[in-house]
């Protein structure tokens, strides 16, 4: 049975709700995880393995939070932000995230601005559908 | 010296689910504190028994090549006292486990009235995504604790990947 996007929301506010602490009605569809929802980085892979089950999908490895590895390369990294290439393998790996907004200062600071709520019902509903 | 919080496993299933035991008396000082004239088994000590349980049990399905951190406590709730005399099983299953990291929930009971809810999250902290380097000795699961050993060995199959150790206690 197909999920509808507002059933998708709903669960993943959930599971945000349980995995860090907060109120649903912190756990908006803008809000960034890390700088709204005070994620840390084990938190990731706790709403990894809680998506996981909850939708009983299969996330592989840096799929849904590629940032990390990105930020340690120095082909993709130059002076503080991203390079063009940065930028291209970020489009790639982050295919469900709109980075438009991003792309005009990509400081490697606000990469973490990234990681949205929606960005995750969007990942969870490529994933259901394909 | 390892401080060591149970007392014996009864149960392990490799990569799954291991139960351990563990006997509270009041030859623990602590217990004279909290409270005076109540004494109860502190709540942050059923967190710190779990993860040892939890750990141990995170530790061998990677035959403790790991060095497996306590990273977060997922969920700690708590239905009743643990006092004096009691003996707690602790029953822990390991949830997910990938390279990086597990998630493991845990049942605290007591003559089989449930006492505590107890789920965590472990880092395998040398595969960590920042990438950051620790040092190399495995000082979560060494080989001077034989400790391990002596507690896993009725419980394991010979040959199932206890700790190594060089000396026999």
């Amino acid at each position: 049975m197909a999920m509808s996007r507002d059933e998708i929301m709903q669960e993943v506010q959930e599971v945000l709700v349980d995995a860090l602490g907060v109120d649903d009605d912190e756990v908006t569809a803008e809000a960034t995880l890390m700088g709204d929802l005070g994620a840390e980085s084990i938190d990731f892979l706790d709403i990894v393995f809680r998506l996981e089950k909850t939708f009983g999908i299969k996330i592989p490895r840096e799929e849904l939070f590629p940032a990390e590895n990105l930020m340690t390369d120095s082909e993709f990294v130059h002076n503080g932000k991203l390079t063009e290439k940065g930028l291209a393998e970020l489009r790639e790996k982050m295919p469900h995230t709109d980075i438009t907004a991003f792309e005009s200062d990509p400081d490697i600071n606000k990469l973490a601005d990234l990681f949205t709520v929606n960005a995750i019902v969007n990942y969870v509903e490529g994933k259901l559908s394909s | 010296m390892r401080w060591i919080w149970i007392d014996k496993f009864v149960e392990f299933q490799s990569g799954k689910r291991a139960v351990a035991l563990k006997n509270v008396t009041l030859a623990e000082e602590h217990l004279h504190d909290h409270f005076p004239g109540f004494p109860v088994m502190p709540e942050c000590l059923m967190i710190e028994a779990m993860a040892q349980t939890s750990g141990i049990l995170v530790g061998e399905a990677k035959k403790f090549q790991e060095k497996v951190i306590l990273a977060k406590v997922k969920k700690a709730v708590f239905f009743d006292y643990v006092r004096p005399g009691d003996t707690i099983k602790l029953d822990a299953r390991i949830e997910s486990i990938i390279s990086e990291a597990a998630s493991t929930s845990g049942r605290i009971t007591c003559e089989d009235k449930l006492i505590a809810e107890i789920d965590l999250m472990f880092s395998h902290i040398d595969q960590n995504l920042a990438g950051k380097e620790f040092p190399r000795e495995n000082f979560v699961f060494d080989t001077g604790t034989s400790v391990f050993e002596s507690l896993l060995r009725d419980v394991l199959s010979a040959g199932a990947g206890a700790a190594d150790s060089e000396q026999d206690r």
